[in-house]
Protein backbone atom coordinates (compact mmCIF):
# COMPACT_ATOMS: atom_id res chain seq x y z
CA UNK A 1 0.00 0.00 0.00
CA UNK A 2 1.19 3.40 -0.56
CA UNK A 3 -0.13 6.83 0.38
CA UNK A 4 -1.06 9.41 -1.33
CA UNK A 5 2.03 11.11 -2.08
CA UNK A 6 4.10 8.47 -3.59
CA UNK A 7 0.83 7.80 -6.22
CA UNK A 8 1.30 11.08 -6.75
CA UNK A 9 4.90 10.68 -7.38
CA UNK A 10 4.32 8.00 -9.34
CA UNK A 11 1.79 9.72 -11.56
CA UNK A 12 4.10 12.24 -12.19
CA UNK A 13 6.87 10.35 -13.40
CA UNK A 14 4.28 8.54 -15.55
CA UNK A 15 3.12 12.31 -17.04
CA UNK A 16 7.07 12.09 -18.17
CA UNK A 17 7.10 9.62 -19.49
CA UNK A 18 3.96 10.04 -21.58
CA UNK A 19 4.97 13.59 -22.74
CA UNK A 20 9.26 12.12 -23.67
CA UNK A 21 7.59 8.87 -25.42
CA UNK A 22 5.46 10.80 -27.54
CA UNK A 23 7.59 13.67 -28.35
CA UNK A 24 10.41 10.68 -29.44
CA UNK A 25 8.37 9.80 -32.21
CA UNK A 26 6.36 12.76 -33.22
CA UNK A 27 3.28 10.66 -33.01
CA UNK A 28 1.19 9.54 -30.57
CA UNK A 29 -1.67 10.01 -27.86
CA UNK A 30 -0.70 12.31 -24.87
CA UNK A 31 -4.08 14.35 -24.67
CA UNK A 32 -6.24 10.50 -22.97
CA UNK A 33 -2.77 9.34 -21.46
CA UNK A 34 -2.70 12.46 -19.45
CA UNK A 35 -6.30 12.74 -18.82
CA UNK A 36 -5.86 9.08 -17.34
CA UNK A 37 -2.88 9.16 -15.27
CA UNK A 38 -3.82 9.01 -11.71
CA UNK A 39 -6.67 6.17 -12.74
CA UNK A 40 -4.06 3.86 -14.24
CA UNK A 41 -1.68 4.53 -11.27
CA UNK A 42 -4.06 4.06 -8.32
CA UNK A 43 -5.61 0.71 -9.93
CA UNK A 44 -1.92 -0.87 -10.77
CA UNK A 45 -0.47 0.58 -7.43
CA UNK A 46 -3.89 0.18 -4.94
CA UNK A 47 -6.41 -1.14 -6.37
CA UNK A 48 -5.76 -4.69 -8.36
CA UNK A 49 -4.86 -7.80 -6.74
CA UNK A 50 -2.74 -8.64 -8.87
CA UNK A 51 0.13 -11.85 -8.96
CA UNK A 52 3.90 -11.38 -9.33
CA UNK A 53 5.29 -11.81 -13.16
CA UNK A 54 2.41 -12.27 -15.71
CA UNK A 55 0.00 -14.89 -17.15
CA UNK A 56 -1.91 -14.77 -19.80
CA UNK A 57 -4.73 -16.68 -18.73
CA UNK A 58 -4.28 -14.17 -15.12
CA UNK A 59 -6.46 -16.76 -12.62
CA UNK A 60 -6.36 -15.93 -9.08
CA UNK A 61 -5.25 -12.27 -9.62
CA UNK A 62 -7.91 -8.88 -11.14
CA UNK A 63 -7.49 -8.84 -15.10
CA UNK A 64 -7.81 -4.86 -16.59
CA UNK A 65 -8.69 -4.22 -20.60
CA UNK A 66 -7.85 -1.18 -22.08
CA UNK A 67 -10.29 -0.52 -24.77
CA UNK A 68 -9.63 2.73 -25.89
CA UNK A 69 -5.99 1.54 -27.09
CA UNK A 70 -4.82 5.00 -28.10
CA UNK A 71 -3.60 5.82 -24.58
CA UNK A 72 -1.17 3.34 -24.77
CA UNK A 73 1.87 5.46 -23.49
CA UNK A 74 -0.25 5.38 -20.21
CA UNK A 75 -0.59 2.03 -20.57
CA UNK A 76 2.98 1.38 -21.18
CA UNK A 77 4.27 3.25 -18.49
CA UNK A 78 2.78 2.31 -15.74
CA UNK A 79 2.62 -1.50 -17.01
CA UNK A 80 6.97 -0.88 -16.80
CA UNK A 81 6.56 0.95 -13.63
CA UNK A 82 4.29 -1.77 -11.98
CA UNK A 83 6.69 -4.37 -12.90
CA UNK A 84 5.89 -5.94 -16.05
CA UNK A 85 8.46 -5.36 -18.02
CA UNK A 86 12.04 -2.73 -18.01
CA UNK A 87 10.81 0.69 -17.74
CA UNK A 88 14.16 1.34 -20.23
CA UNK A 89 11.62 -0.83 -23.39
CA UNK A 90 9.64 2.48 -23.05
CA UNK A 91 12.09 4.37 -25.18
CA UNK A 92 11.34 1.92 -28.13
CA UNK A 93 7.92 3.01 -28.21
CA UNK A 94 6.51 3.10 -31.71
CA UNK A 95 9.79 2.18 -33.12
CA UNK A 96 10.35 -0.71 -35.64
CA UNK A 97 10.58 -4.00 -34.00
CA UNK A 98 9.33 -2.83 -30.39
CA UNK A 99 6.84 -4.98 -28.25
CA UNK A 100 5.74 -1.01 -27.76
CA UNK A 101 3.37 -1.08 -30.72
CA UNK A 102 1.18 2.65 -31.74
CA UNK A 103 -1.53 0.64 -30.06
CA UNK A 104 -1.58 -1.86 -27.24
CA UNK A 105 -0.94 -5.74 -28.64
CA UNK A 106 0.00 -9.57 -27.34
CA UNK A 107 1.29 -10.00 -30.75
CA UNK A 108 4.53 -9.53 -29.54
CA UNK A 109 4.43 -10.90 -26.23
CA UNK A 110 4.36 -7.94 -23.93
CA UNK A 111 3.58 -8.50 -20.01
CA UNK A 112 0.59 -7.14 -19.36
CA UNK A 113 -1.47 -6.89 -22.05
CA UNK A 114 -4.15 -9.40 -22.76
CA UNK A 115 -5.92 -7.99 -26.24
CA UNK A 116 -5.38 -6.08 -28.90
CA UNK A 117 -7.44 -3.01 -28.86
CA UNK A 118 -7.07 0.22 -30.84
CA UNK A 119 -9.76 -0.33 -33.13
CA UNK A 120 -12.63 1.04 -30.85
CA UNK A 121 -15.50 -0.62 -28.99
CA UNK A 122 -14.35 -3.86 -28.82
CA UNK A 123 -12.90 -3.78 -25.08
CA UNK A 124 -16.14 -4.45 -23.09
CA UNK A 125 -17.10 -7.56 -25.44
CA UNK A 126 -13.47 -9.15 -24.47
CA UNK A 127 -14.02 -7.92 -20.74
CA UNK A 128 -17.30 -9.82 -20.24
CA UNK A 129 -15.84 -12.83 -21.65
CA UNK A 130 -13.04 -12.81 -19.43
CA UNK A 131 -15.82 -12.31 -16.46
CA UNK A 132 -17.07 -14.82 -17.54
CA UNK A 133 -14.09 -17.23 -17.84
CA UNK A 134 -13.92 -16.14 -13.97
CA UNK A 135 -16.98 -17.27 -13.14
CA UNK A 136 -16.67 -20.52 -14.98
CA UNK A 137 -13.46 -20.81 -12.93
CA UNK A 138 -14.57 -20.25 -9.89
CA UNK A 139 -12.73 -17.33 -9.38
CA UNK A 140 -13.29 -14.73 -7.46
CA UNK A 141 -11.42 -12.00 -8.82
CA UNK A 142 -12.83 -9.01 -10.89
CA UNK A 143 -12.35 -8.03 -14.27
CA UNK A 144 -11.56 -4.14 -14.35
CA UNK A 145 -11.81 -2.32 -18.07
CA UNK A 146 -11.70 1.47 -19.57
CA UNK A 147 -13.51 3.00 -22.35
CA UNK A 148 -13.18 6.36 -23.92
CA UNK A 149 -16.43 8.19 -23.69
CA UNK A 150 -16.53 8.87 -27.53
CA UNK A 151 -15.52 5.28 -27.96
CA UNK A 152 -19.48 4.62 -26.50
CA UNK A 153 -20.71 5.64 -29.91
CA UNK A 154 -19.81 2.69 -31.10
CA UNK A 155 -22.41 0.34 -31.43
CA UNK A 156 -20.56 -2.89 -30.23
CA UNK A 157 -20.71 -1.27 -26.89
CA UNK A 158 -24.71 -1.42 -26.37
CA UNK A 159 -24.79 -4.65 -27.67
CA UNK A 160 -21.89 -5.85 -24.86
CA UNK A 161 -23.75 -3.57 -22.24
CA UNK A 162 -27.52 -5.31 -22.87
CA UNK A 163 -25.74 -8.43 -22.62
CA UNK A 164 -23.74 -7.53 -19.28
CA UNK A 165 -26.55 -6.52 -17.09
CA UNK A 166 -28.98 -9.43 -19.10
CA UNK A 167 -26.75 -12.08 -17.84
CA UNK A 168 -25.75 -10.32 -14.48
CA UNK A 169 -21.93 -10.05 -15.15
CA UNK A 170 -21.74 -8.76 -12.13
CA UNK A 171 -17.75 -9.11 -11.30
CA UNK A 172 -16.53 -6.28 -13.87
CA UNK A 173 -16.37 -3.10 -13.10
CA UNK A 174 -16.22 -0.82 -16.51
CA UNK A 175 -14.96 2.63 -16.19
CA UNK A 176 -15.76 5.12 -18.55
CA UNK A 177 -13.03 7.90 -18.89
CA UNK A 178 -15.81 11.01 -19.76
CA UNK A 179 -13.42 13.84 -20.66
CA UNK A 180 -15.82 14.84 -23.26
CA UNK A 181 -13.40 15.17 -25.64
CA UNK A 182 -12.60 13.36 -29.51
CA UNK A 183 -10.53 13.95 -32.53
CA UNK A 184 -13.33 16.51 -33.88
CA UNK A 185 -14.40 18.61 -30.81
CA UNK A 186 -15.96 18.24 -27.83
CA UNK A 187 -18.19 14.76 -27.68
CA UNK A 188 -21.22 17.53 -27.02
CA UNK A 189 -20.68 18.50 -30.82
CA UNK A 190 -19.32 15.54 -32.61
CA UNK A 191 -22.04 13.26 -31.50
CA UNK A 192 -23.69 14.24 -27.38
CA UNK A 193 -23.61 11.47 -25.94
CA UNK A 194 -26.69 12.66 -23.63
CA UNK A 195 -27.04 11.08 -20.43
CA UNK A 196 -24.57 8.46 -19.35
CA UNK A 197 -25.60 7.83 -15.91
CA UNK A 198 -29.17 7.62 -17.15
CA UNK A 199 -28.31 5.42 -20.35
CA UNK A 200 -26.52 2.90 -17.90
CA UNK A 201 -29.20 2.55 -15.28
CA UNK A 202 -31.53 1.98 -17.82
CA UNK A 203 -29.65 -0.59 -18.88
CA UNK A 204 -30.28 -2.12 -15.43
CA UNK A 205 -26.34 -1.67 -14.62
CA UNK A 206 -25.23 -0.16 -11.34
CA UNK A 207 -23.74 3.28 -12.12
CA UNK A 208 -21.19 5.68 -9.90
CA UNK A 209 -19.62 8.69 -10.50
CA UNK A 210 -16.50 9.51 -9.81
CA UNK A 211 -16.74 13.77 -10.09
CA UNK A 212 -12.81 14.63 -9.18
CA UNK A 213 -11.39 11.70 -11.94
CA UNK A 214 -6.97 13.15 -11.32
CA UNK A 215 -7.65 12.94 -7.57
CA UNK A 216 -6.11 9.92 -6.77
CA UNK A 217 -7.70 9.81 -3.61
CA UNK A 218 -11.08 10.28 -4.62
CA UNK A 219 -10.44 7.83 -7.40
CA UNK A 220 -9.16 5.07 -4.60
CA UNK A 221 -12.73 5.88 -2.78
CA UNK A 222 -14.92 5.44 -5.40
CA UNK A 223 -12.94 2.74 -7.26
CA UNK A 224 -13.39 0.82 -3.36
CA UNK A 225 -17.00 1.68 -3.66
CA UNK A 226 -17.54 0.33 -6.69
CA UNK A 227 -15.86 -2.72 -5.94
CA UNK A 228 -17.81 -3.26 -2.88
CA UNK A 229 -20.54 -3.71 -5.25
CA UNK A 230 -19.52 -6.04 -6.96
CA UNK A 231 -21.44 -9.31 -6.67
CA UNK A 232 -24.35 -8.55 -6.27
CA UNK A 233 -26.07 -9.17 -10.07
CA UNK A 234 -25.88 -6.11 -11.68
CA UNK A 235 -22.08 -4.87 -13.36
CA UNK A 236 -20.98 -1.98 -12.13
CA UNK A 237 -19.90 1.68 -14.23
CA UNK A 238 -17.88 3.64 -12.99
CA UNK A 239 -18.01 7.21 -14.68
CA UNK A 240 -15.08 8.84 -14.36
CA UNK A 241 -14.48 12.67 -14.67
CA UNK A 242 -11.65 13.59 -16.04
CA UNK A 243 -9.58 16.60 -17.70
CA UNK A 244 -7.66 15.28 -21.16
CA UNK A 245 -4.64 16.30 -20.93
CA UNK A 246 -4.16 16.77 -17.25
CA UNK A 247 -1.20 17.78 -15.66
CA UNK A 248 0.39 19.64 -18.67
CA UNK A 249 -1.47 22.86 -18.75
CA UNK A 250 -1.52 24.07 -21.93
CA UNK A 251 -2.95 20.13 -23.23
CA UNK A 252 -5.67 20.54 -20.72
CA UNK A 253 -9.44 21.30 -21.38
CA UNK A 254 -9.14 20.65 -25.36
CA UNK A 255 -9.13 17.94 -27.64
CA UNK A 256 -6.07 19.50 -29.66
CA UNK A 257 -2.98 16.90 -27.86
CA UNK A 258 -5.78 14.03 -28.40
CA UNK A 259 -3.05 12.88 -30.69
CA UNK A 260 -0.37 15.60 -31.06
CA UNK A 261 2.97 15.39 -29.95
CA UNK A 262 4.87 18.57 -28.06
CA UNK A 263 7.73 19.89 -30.04
CA UNK A 264 10.75 20.38 -28.36
CA UNK A 265 9.59 23.77 -26.23
CA UNK A 266 6.26 22.41 -25.86
CA UNK A 267 8.15 19.11 -24.81
CA UNK A 268 10.43 21.18 -22.01
CA UNK A 269 7.25 23.64 -20.62
CA UNK A 270 5.09 20.16 -19.80
CA UNK A 271 8.31 18.14 -17.89
CA UNK A 272 9.37 21.61 -16.23
CA UNK A 273 5.55 21.59 -15.09
CA UNK A 274 6.16 17.71 -14.24
CA UNK A 275 9.17 17.53 -11.99
CA UNK A 276 11.24 14.09 -12.13
CA UNK A 277 10.56 11.97 -9.53
CA UNK A 278 11.10 7.76 -9.82
CA UNK A 279 13.91 8.41 -12.39
CA UNK A 280 13.14 9.13 -16.54
CA UNK A 281 13.78 6.10 -18.45
CA UNK B 1 -12.25 -45.80 -60.20
CA UNK B 2 -12.64 -46.13 -56.65
CA UNK B 3 -16.61 -46.23 -55.19
CA UNK B 4 -17.68 -44.25 -52.54
CA UNK B 5 -20.84 -45.12 -50.74
CA UNK B 6 -23.20 -42.48 -49.50
CA UNK B 7 -24.15 -43.81 -45.83
CA UNK B 8 -26.91 -41.51 -45.70
CA UNK B 9 -27.26 -38.06 -46.90
CA UNK B 10 -27.72 -35.51 -43.87
CA UNK B 11 -26.79 -32.17 -43.19
CA UNK B 12 -23.14 -30.84 -42.78
CA UNK B 13 -24.71 -28.66 -39.43
CA UNK B 14 -26.04 -31.75 -38.04
CA UNK B 15 -21.87 -33.31 -38.10
CA UNK B 16 -21.08 -29.89 -36.18
CA UNK B 17 -24.13 -30.66 -33.59
CA UNK B 18 -22.54 -34.06 -32.93
CA UNK B 19 -19.31 -32.82 -32.76
CA UNK B 20 -20.09 -30.30 -30.16
CA UNK B 21 -22.03 -32.72 -28.46
CA UNK B 22 -19.42 -35.57 -27.85
CA UNK B 23 -16.76 -32.29 -26.75
CA UNK B 24 -18.73 -31.19 -24.69
CA UNK B 25 -19.07 -34.51 -23.08
CA UNK B 26 -14.91 -35.18 -23.73
CA UNK B 27 -13.68 -31.16 -22.75
CA UNK B 28 -14.95 -29.32 -20.39
CA UNK B 29 -12.60 -26.20 -21.15
CA UNK B 30 -15.31 -26.12 -24.70
CA UNK B 31 -17.84 -23.25 -24.50
CA UNK B 32 -20.20 -22.94 -27.45
CA UNK B 33 -21.69 -19.09 -28.17
CA UNK B 34 -24.51 -18.68 -30.37
CA UNK B 35 -26.35 -15.66 -31.48
CA UNK B 36 -30.07 -16.79 -31.76
CA UNK B 37 -29.90 -19.68 -33.96
CA UNK B 38 -29.38 -22.41 -31.56
CA UNK B 39 -31.19 -25.10 -33.71
CA UNK B 40 -29.91 -23.41 -37.50
CA UNK B 41 -26.43 -24.60 -35.71
CA UNK B 42 -27.62 -27.68 -34.05
CA UNK B 43 -26.37 -26.36 -30.41
CA UNK B 44 -29.53 -27.93 -28.65
CA UNK B 45 -27.64 -31.44 -27.47
CA UNK B 46 -24.74 -29.09 -26.10
CA UNK B 47 -27.31 -26.33 -24.38
CA UNK B 48 -29.05 -28.89 -22.98
CA UNK B 49 -26.17 -30.95 -21.70
CA UNK B 50 -23.99 -28.32 -20.31
CA UNK B 51 -26.49 -24.80 -19.95
CA UNK B 52 -23.76 -23.44 -17.81
CA UNK B 53 -21.12 -23.71 -20.72
CA UNK B 54 -23.62 -22.39 -23.50
CA UNK B 55 -23.54 -18.64 -23.90
CA UNK B 56 -27.05 -17.34 -25.50
CA UNK B 57 -25.92 -14.06 -26.82
CA UNK B 58 -28.96 -13.02 -28.83
CA UNK B 59 -28.79 -11.19 -32.20
CA UNK B 60 -25.42 -9.27 -31.39
CA UNK B 61 -22.36 -11.17 -33.53
CA UNK B 62 -19.71 -8.59 -32.97
CA UNK B 63 -20.37 -8.84 -28.89
CA UNK B 64 -19.99 -12.49 -29.58
CA UNK B 65 -16.90 -12.71 -31.12
CA UNK B 66 -15.31 -10.41 -28.40
CA UNK B 67 -16.54 -12.38 -25.90
CA UNK B 68 -15.45 -15.67 -27.02
CA UNK B 69 -11.88 -13.77 -27.12
CA UNK B 70 -12.45 -12.80 -23.53
CA UNK B 71 -13.23 -16.40 -22.61
CA UNK B 72 -9.86 -17.69 -23.60
CA UNK B 73 -8.59 -15.66 -21.18
CA UNK B 74 -9.11 -18.02 -18.64
CA UNK B 75 -8.46 -21.08 -20.96
CA UNK B 76 -11.77 -21.81 -21.97
CA UNK B 77 -11.92 -23.13 -25.97
CA UNK B 78 -14.83 -20.95 -27.38
CA UNK B 79 -17.00 -22.01 -30.37
CA UNK B 80 -19.10 -19.55 -31.77
CA UNK B 81 -21.86 -20.71 -34.30
CA UNK B 82 -23.92 -18.70 -36.65
CA UNK B 83 -24.74 -18.22 -40.06
CA UNK B 84 -21.35 -17.85 -41.84
CA UNK B 85 -22.08 -14.15 -43.44
CA UNK B 86 -22.93 -12.88 -39.98
CA UNK B 87 -20.10 -15.12 -39.04
CA UNK B 88 -17.44 -13.32 -41.17
CA UNK B 89 -18.44 -10.71 -42.92
CA UNK B 90 -20.77 -8.18 -40.32
CA UNK B 91 -18.01 -9.01 -37.46
CA UNK B 92 -14.61 -8.88 -39.42
CA UNK B 93 -12.89 -5.92 -37.18
CA UNK B 94 -14.04 -7.70 -34.28
CA UNK B 95 -11.92 -11.02 -35.72
CA UNK B 96 -9.34 -9.52 -37.24
CA UNK B 97 -8.42 -7.52 -33.86
CA UNK B 98 -10.03 -9.26 -30.87
CA UNK B 99 -9.07 -12.69 -32.26
CA UNK B 100 -6.41 -12.99 -35.31
CA UNK B 101 -4.46 -10.23 -33.90
CA UNK B 102 -5.03 -10.91 -30.22
CA UNK B 103 -3.98 -14.51 -31.09
CA UNK B 104 -6.77 -15.71 -29.18
CA UNK B 105 -8.08 -19.71 -29.29
CA UNK B 106 -11.78 -18.92 -30.51
CA UNK B 107 -13.68 -21.34 -33.05
CA UNK B 108 -15.71 -19.55 -35.88
CA UNK B 109 -18.39 -21.99 -37.06
CA UNK B 110 -20.60 -21.25 -39.85
CA UNK B 111 -23.25 -22.27 -40.85
CA UNK B 112 -25.80 -22.23 -44.27
CA UNK B 113 -22.11 -20.92 -46.32
CA UNK B 114 -22.80 -20.15 -49.93
CA UNK B 115 -25.54 -20.55 -52.22
CA UNK B 116 -26.89 -23.87 -50.79
CA UNK B 117 -28.26 -21.98 -48.22
CA UNK B 118 -31.56 -21.81 -50.57
CA UNK B 119 -34.45 -19.37 -50.78
CA UNK B 120 -33.19 -16.76 -48.30
CA UNK B 121 -31.60 -15.31 -51.32
CA UNK B 122 -28.21 -13.25 -51.28
CA UNK B 123 -28.51 -11.01 -48.05
CA UNK B 124 -27.59 -14.43 -46.14
CA UNK B 125 -25.73 -16.41 -49.05
CA UNK B 126 -22.09 -15.72 -47.98
CA UNK B 127 -19.81 -16.29 -51.39
CA UNK B 128 -16.54 -14.44 -49.82
CA UNK B 129 -15.94 -15.73 -46.20
CA UNK B 130 -12.90 -17.95 -47.22
CA UNK B 131 -11.17 -15.22 -48.54
CA UNK B 132 -12.24 -12.87 -45.90
CA UNK B 133 -10.59 -15.25 -43.16
CA UNK B 134 -7.61 -16.70 -45.63
CA UNK B 135 -6.80 -13.30 -45.12
CA UNK B 136 -5.80 -12.98 -41.49
CA UNK B 137 -2.79 -14.00 -40.64
CA UNK B 138 -2.61 -16.77 -38.37
CA UNK B 139 -6.45 -17.76 -39.23
CA UNK B 140 -7.02 -21.58 -39.71
CA UNK B 141 -9.23 -22.02 -42.82
CA UNK B 142 -11.68 -25.22 -43.01
CA UNK B 143 -14.28 -25.95 -45.17
CA UNK B 144 -16.09 -29.06 -45.05
CA UNK B 145 -17.54 -31.86 -47.28
CA UNK B 146 -20.10 -33.74 -45.49
CA UNK B 147 -21.44 -34.86 -42.09
CA UNK B 148 -18.79 -37.26 -40.58
CA UNK B 149 -15.97 -34.39 -41.97
CA UNK B 150 -17.22 -31.78 -40.35
CA UNK B 151 -17.96 -33.91 -36.99
CA UNK B 152 -14.58 -35.21 -37.41
CA UNK B 153 -13.06 -31.48 -37.95
CA UNK B 154 -15.21 -29.87 -35.18
CA UNK B 155 -13.55 -32.52 -33.07
CA UNK B 156 -9.92 -31.72 -34.19
CA UNK B 157 -10.64 -27.85 -33.85
CA UNK B 158 -10.90 -28.48 -29.57
CA UNK B 159 -7.19 -29.97 -29.46
CA UNK B 160 -5.85 -26.93 -31.81
CA UNK B 161 -4.20 -24.11 -30.94
CA UNK B 162 -5.45 -20.88 -32.52
CA UNK B 163 -7.81 -19.16 -34.06
CA UNK B 164 -9.58 -20.96 -37.03
CA UNK B 165 -12.66 -20.79 -39.37
CA UNK B 166 -14.76 -23.69 -39.94
CA UNK B 167 -17.18 -23.73 -42.59
CA UNK B 168 -20.03 -25.81 -43.57
CA UNK B 169 -24.02 -25.25 -44.45
CA UNK B 170 -27.47 -26.00 -44.69
CA UNK B 171 -28.47 -28.53 -47.05
CA UNK B 172 -28.88 -32.83 -47.09
CA UNK B 173 -25.90 -33.89 -49.10
CA UNK B 174 -24.32 -37.54 -49.15
CA UNK B 175 -22.46 -38.35 -46.25
CA UNK B 176 -19.91 -40.25 -47.51
CA UNK B 177 -16.18 -40.01 -45.41
CA UNK B 178 -15.83 -43.05 -43.21
CA UNK B 179 -17.00 -42.32 -39.57
CA UNK B 180 -13.82 -43.09 -38.02
CA UNK B 181 -11.17 -41.03 -40.72
CA UNK B 182 -9.30 -39.08 -38.81
CA UNK B 183 -9.47 -35.32 -39.35
CA UNK B 184 -5.71 -33.85 -40.06
CA UNK B 185 -6.05 -30.26 -40.56
CA UNK B 186 -4.06 -29.17 -43.30
CA UNK B 187 -3.72 -32.55 -45.00
CA UNK B 188 -5.42 -33.16 -48.35
CA UNK B 189 -7.38 -36.79 -48.83
CA UNK B 190 -6.95 -38.05 -52.43
CA UNK B 191 -10.30 -39.69 -52.67
CA UNK B 192 -9.32 -40.99 -56.71
CA UNK B 193 -6.06 -41.29 -58.20
CA UNK B 194 -6.32 -40.88 -61.92
CA UNK B 195 -3.88 -39.33 -64.65
CA UNK B 196 -5.28 -37.43 -66.73
CA UNK B 197 -6.99 -34.26 -64.49
CA UNK B 198 -6.46 -33.11 -60.83
CA UNK B 199 -9.68 -32.11 -59.48
CA UNK B 200 -9.61 -30.09 -56.44
CA UNK B 201 -12.58 -29.68 -54.77
CA UNK B 202 -13.95 -28.85 -51.19
CA UNK B 203 -17.30 -28.50 -49.08
CA UNK B 204 -20.29 -29.43 -50.92
CA UNK B 205 -18.35 -29.67 -54.22
CA UNK B 206 -16.32 -33.00 -53.22
CA UNK B 207 -19.16 -34.79 -53.83
CA UNK B 208 -19.94 -33.61 -56.89
CA UNK B 209 -16.37 -33.86 -58.01
CA UNK B 210 -16.45 -37.49 -57.55
CA UNK B 211 -19.79 -37.77 -59.27
CA UNK B 212 -17.72 -36.13 -62.06
CA UNK B 213 -14.96 -38.37 -61.81
CA UNK B 214 -17.19 -40.93 -62.41
CA UNK B 215 -18.77 -39.41 -65.68
CA UNK B 216 -15.60 -38.50 -67.08
CA UNK B 217 -14.32 -42.34 -66.69
CA UNK B 218 -17.19 -43.23 -68.71
CA UNK B 219 -15.58 -41.01 -71.48
CA UNK B 220 -12.42 -42.69 -71.16
CA UNK B 221 -10.70 -39.46 -69.22
CA UNK B 222 -8.84 -40.64 -65.57
CA UNK B 223 -9.83 -37.69 -63.03
CA UNK B 224 -7.74 -37.63 -60.25
CA UNK B 225 -9.93 -36.12 -57.23
CA UNK B 226 -8.68 -34.37 -54.27
CA UNK B 227 -10.52 -33.27 -51.48
CA UNK B 228 -9.25 -30.24 -49.41
CA UNK B 229 -11.24 -29.22 -46.25
CA UNK B 230 -8.49 -27.02 -45.02
CA UNK B 231 -8.03 -24.32 -46.91
CA UNK B 232 -5.30 -22.76 -45.07
CA UNK B 233 -3.14 -24.20 -44.66
CA UNK B 234 -2.85 -25.74 -47.88
CA UNK B 235 -1.89 -28.78 -48.48
CA UNK B 236 1.02 -27.79 -51.44
CA UNK B 237 2.57 -30.63 -51.83
CA UNK B 238 -0.48 -32.77 -52.06
CA UNK B 239 -1.18 -30.18 -54.85
CA UNK B 240 2.07 -30.33 -56.22
CA UNK B 241 2.43 -33.80 -56.40
CA UNK B 242 -0.96 -34.57 -57.82
CA UNK B 243 -0.22 -32.03 -60.74
CA UNK B 244 3.26 -33.09 -61.16
CA UNK B 245 1.12 -36.20 -62.83
CA UNK B 246 -1.68 -34.87 -64.21
CA UNK B 247 -0.15 -31.39 -65.86
CA UNK B 248 -3.74 -29.53 -65.46
CA UNK B 249 -6.16 -28.50 -62.42
CA UNK B 250 -9.87 -27.86 -61.96
CA UNK B 251 -11.05 -26.22 -58.77
CA UNK B 252 -14.26 -26.58 -57.42
CA UNK B 253 -16.22 -24.32 -54.49
CA UNK B 254 -18.91 -22.96 -53.49
CA UNK B 255 -17.16 -19.48 -53.30
CA UNK B 256 -16.45 -16.92 -55.42
CA UNK B 257 -13.95 -17.25 -57.27
CA UNK B 258 -11.78 -14.10 -56.04
CA UNK B 259 -10.42 -15.29 -52.78
CA UNK B 260 -11.02 -18.17 -52.60
CA UNK B 261 -9.62 -22.35 -53.10
CA UNK B 262 -8.96 -21.82 -56.81
CA UNK B 263 -7.05 -18.70 -55.94
CA UNK B 264 -5.31 -20.29 -53.66
CA UNK B 265 -4.25 -23.28 -55.80
CA UNK B 266 -3.20 -20.95 -58.71
CA UNK B 267 -0.72 -19.22 -56.62
CA UNK B 268 0.68 -22.54 -55.61
CA UNK B 269 0.88 -23.51 -58.93
CA UNK B 270 2.22 -19.92 -60.33
CA UNK B 271 5.36 -20.16 -57.89
CA UNK B 272 6.02 -23.83 -58.69
CA UNK B 273 4.52 -25.09 -61.52
CA UNK B 274 2.52 -23.31 -63.64
CA UNK B 275 0.01 -25.53 -65.18
CA UNK B 276 -3.72 -24.85 -66.96
CA UNK B 277 -6.61 -24.60 -64.29
CA UNK B 278 -10.21 -23.91 -64.86
CA UNK B 279 -12.19 -22.07 -61.85
CA UNK B 280 -15.84 -23.85 -60.87
CA UNK B 281 -16.66 -21.18 -58.65
CA UNK B 282 -19.22 -18.32 -58.07
CA UNK B 283 -18.05 -15.50 -61.15
CA UNK B 284 -18.04 -12.73 -59.04
CA UNK B 285 -21.89 -12.02 -58.64
CA UNK B 286 -24.44 -12.34 -55.51
CA UNK B 287 -26.66 -15.46 -55.26
CA UNK B 288 -30.44 -15.11 -55.52
CA UNK B 289 -33.47 -17.17 -54.26
CA UNK B 290 -34.13 -20.36 -55.22
CA UNK B 291 -33.30 -24.01 -54.55
CA UNK B 292 -30.20 -25.00 -53.73
CA UNK B 293 -30.40 -27.68 -56.42
CA UNK B 294 -31.68 -24.94 -58.77
CA UNK B 295 -28.79 -22.20 -57.50
CA UNK B 296 -26.10 -25.10 -58.07
CA UNK B 297 -27.22 -25.48 -61.92
CA UNK B 298 -27.79 -22.23 -62.16
CA UNK B 299 -24.43 -20.76 -60.55
CA UNK B 300 -22.62 -23.68 -62.45
CA UNK B 301 -21.62 -25.73 -59.17
CA UNK B 302 -22.45 -29.33 -59.97
CA UNK B 303 -20.69 -32.26 -61.75
CA UNK B 304 -21.51 -31.42 -64.37
CA UNK B 305 -20.06 -28.04 -64.23
CA UNK B 306 -16.60 -29.84 -63.01
CA UNK B 307 -17.09 -32.50 -66.26
CA UNK B 308 -17.00 -29.30 -68.30
CA UNK B 309 -14.25 -27.42 -66.68
CA UNK B 310 -12.39 -30.33 -67.06
CA UNK B 311 -12.87 -30.80 -71.02
CA UNK B 312 -11.84 -27.51 -71.29
CA UNK B 313 -8.25 -27.39 -69.39
CA UNK B 314 -7.24 -30.84 -70.83
CA UNK B 315 -7.44 -29.11 -73.97
CA UNK B 316 -5.42 -26.12 -72.43
CA UNK B 317 -2.59 -29.05 -71.82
Amino acid sequence: MSNTQQLQDFSTQVRRDILRMVHAVNSGHPGGSLGCTEFFTALYQQLLERKPGFNMDGIGEDLFFLSNGHISPVFYSVLARSGYFPVAELATFRKLNSRLQGHPTTHDGLPGVRMASGSLGQGMSVAIGAAQAKKLNGDKHLIYSLHGDGELQEGQNWEAIMYASAKKIDNLIATIDLNGQQIDGSTDDVLNLGNLKTKFEAFDWDVLEIKEGNNIDAIIKGMTEAKSRTGKGKPVCVLLHTVMGNGVDFMMHTHAWHGKAPNNEQLAVGLAQNAETLGDY
Amino acid sequence: MKKYTNTGSKDTRSGFGAGMTELGQKNENVVALCADLIGSLKFDEFKKNHPERFFQVGIAEANMIGIAAGLTIGGKIPFTGTFANFSTGRVYDQIRQSVAYSDKNVKICASHAGLTLGEDGATHQILEDIGLMKMLPGMTVINTCDYNQTKAATLALADHHGPAYLRFGRPVVPNFTPADEPFVIGKAIMLNEGTDVTIIATGHLVWEALLAAEALEAKGISAEVINIHTIKPLDDTAILKSVAKTGCVVTAEEHNFLGGLGESVARVLALNNPKPQEFVAVNDSFGESGTPEQLMEKYKLNNQAIVEAVERVIKRK
